[in-house]
């Protein structure tokens, strides 16, 4: 009987046919493909892309040249170089990361106390020169007031797990 | 005109050459966009669109590769055989295309009708097997050889089963002239009384022309890309557009032997009002979507369940329906020009 069933089997393709109709169903069924750059898909609030160093809501920058975020990161991306300011103020003179050297893992983000550096949601910064990677301060100033009511958005979001 | 191309020699000569252009460009676009069918059924089967960035659905995807194997650099490996190297995908390409010669489109409409059609097909496939061994040899590399003997002794095993299937339709026919055979399915195609046939046909068909689950001599994966790994540019192009022109040879031989060719599903008006052509072009795509569609749903099978397959499986399996045939038809003198 076993034999006669499992012959019937083998002899009828049957389990070819079923592999061949699930394929077909889904032929039939709608695609998952985007279409990338006129769609794109969701990205969390926690998304590590391009870095950026933020002000205070009265225009000061954040930055007090602890020295964390570059103490605590991995690859050894960020260069820091300090000297107090005219008012005497603790600030960075150089701040650089190296876009090529980063690998995003978003401890710089982590380690700092005042929420100066962060990492926003933007990952499309594609250049033609490595040079135009190697960012300093004015660069990461600059993305910070660009993309401030995105990564203020962001960090609200993300503050009760934090 | 008409008589200068009708009743003098030259006439004859040039109204055969302008047959064969108009049946060889239509065969290359359409080995060219069957690239493009293949990867959007692939890509539809896999929840994903295929390409349409190129043209409108991107409809001009073909163009853009063709012009990418033109533009890329002709590499001739330093220990490899300079003539045979160059030579083999023309073989095989050329095969590929000569084969068309007796291939009846519409009725009456092959360009050779010879009497012994089949033998001749046969005879040039088995002939393809010599395009991928130079093919091998030539490339003086050890995946290219493998792959090339594990291809050749996978196309030679099927094209025995493949053979005795043939037999089988010339019995139920009575001849090997292919447009005869289309003829003699006015009442009933073939696949009916031989479904078996038509199926261990089908298979073999898949595994003689090196396409999925029998594409071990090329698999991706596996042997890189078997015996062709060292060809690149136009030679690889040459050999991409061999096979692919082999797949759409065998599926039109599918559908002569057993899908009725150019014929119409019921001799009833509505359907016979559409010329032969579209019927048969129509049947060859169908065939070709099965091609696809069993790539996108089997894994590929191990190059020793290949052989036994063909040998152990198949084999046997032809030869039993060939006897029942012959007897059925004996028996019941249903025997062609009897």
């Amino acid at each position: 009987m076993a034999f006669l069933d499992r012959t019937a089997r083998s002899l009828m393709l049957s389990e070819l046919v079923s592999g061949l109709g699930l394929t077909l169903s889904y032929f039939f069924r709608p695609k998952v493909t985007i279409n990338y750059p006129y769609e794109k898909g969701p990205i969390s609030p926690r998304f590590k892309g391009e870095h950026a160093l933020r002000r205070y809501p009265n225009g000061e920058e954040r930055c007090i040249a602890c020295k964390l975020c570059e103490a605590i990161c991995p690859a050894q991306a960020i260069t820091i170089e300090a000297e107090p300011r005219d008012d005497g103020s603790r600030r960075t003179t150089r701040y650089d990361i190296d876009m090529t050297k980063c690998i995003y893992c978003g401890l710089c983000e982590e380690a700092c106390p005042v929420d100066a550096i962060v990492e926003g949601p933007n990952f499309e910064f594609a250049t033609e020169t490595r040079e135009e990677l190697f960012y300093n301060k004015e660069k990461l100033l600059a993305n910070g007031d660009r993309w401030e009511p995105e990564l203020a958005r962001r960090l609200e979001l993300d503050a009760p797990y934090r | 005109m008409i008589d200068f191309l009708l009743n003098t020699d030259t006439g004859r000569v040039i109204l055969t050459v302008i047959e064969a252009l108009a049946l060889i460009v239509p065969l290359l676009i359409g080995v060219a966009y069957l690239t493009y069918a293949e990867r959007k059924v692939l890509a539809a089967m896999q929840l994903r669109k295929g390409p349409n960035v190129v043209g409108p659905f991107g409809l001009f995807q073909p163009f853009a590769d063709a012009l990418k194997m033109m533009t890329k650099e002709t590499v001739l490996p330093s220990g490899a055989n300079r003539v045979l190297f160059i030579l083999a995908p023309m073989i095989t390409f050329t095969l590929a295309v000569l084969a068309w010669a007796v291939i009846p489109v519409s009725d009456g409409w092959a360009i050779a009708d010879i009497n012994v059609g089949i033998l001749y097909l046969f005879a040039i496939s088995s002939l393809g097997v010599y395009g991928i061994i130079i093919a091998g040899w030539a490339s003086n590399s050890k995946y290219a050889f493998l792959g090339a003997m594990r291809s050749a002794a996978q196309m030679v095993s099927y094209e025995v089963s493949m053979g005795f299937v043939l037999v089988t339709v010339m019995l139920c026919t009575g001849s090997l002239n292919l447009t005869e055979i289309v003829r003699a399915q006015t009442h009933m195609w073939y696949c009916i009384p031989l479904f078996p046939m038509f199926i261990v046909f089908f298979i073999s068909t898949l595994a003689e022309t090196n396409r999925s689950p029998f594409d071990i001599p090329e698999g991706e994966s596996e042997i890189v890309a078997g015996f062709f790994v060292e060809y690149s540019s136009m030679s690889f192009a040459l050999f991409f557009l061999g096979e692919y022109a082999n797949m759409i040879l065998m599926s039109a031989l599918t559908t002569i032997l057993f899908l009725g060719g150019w014929l119409a599903p019921f001799n009833l008006e509505p359907f016979t009002w559409i010329p032969g052509v579209f019927w048969f072009v129509g049947k060859v795509c169908l065939c070709l979507f099965v091609f696809l569609w069993v790539r996108a749903t089997f894994p590929r099978y191990r190059y020793d369940q290949l052989m036994r397959l063909g040998w152990k499986v198949f084999l046997p399996l032809s030869l039993l329906w060939l006897v029942i045939t012959a007897g059925a038809l004996i028996a019941f003198g249903w025997l062609p020009n009897a």
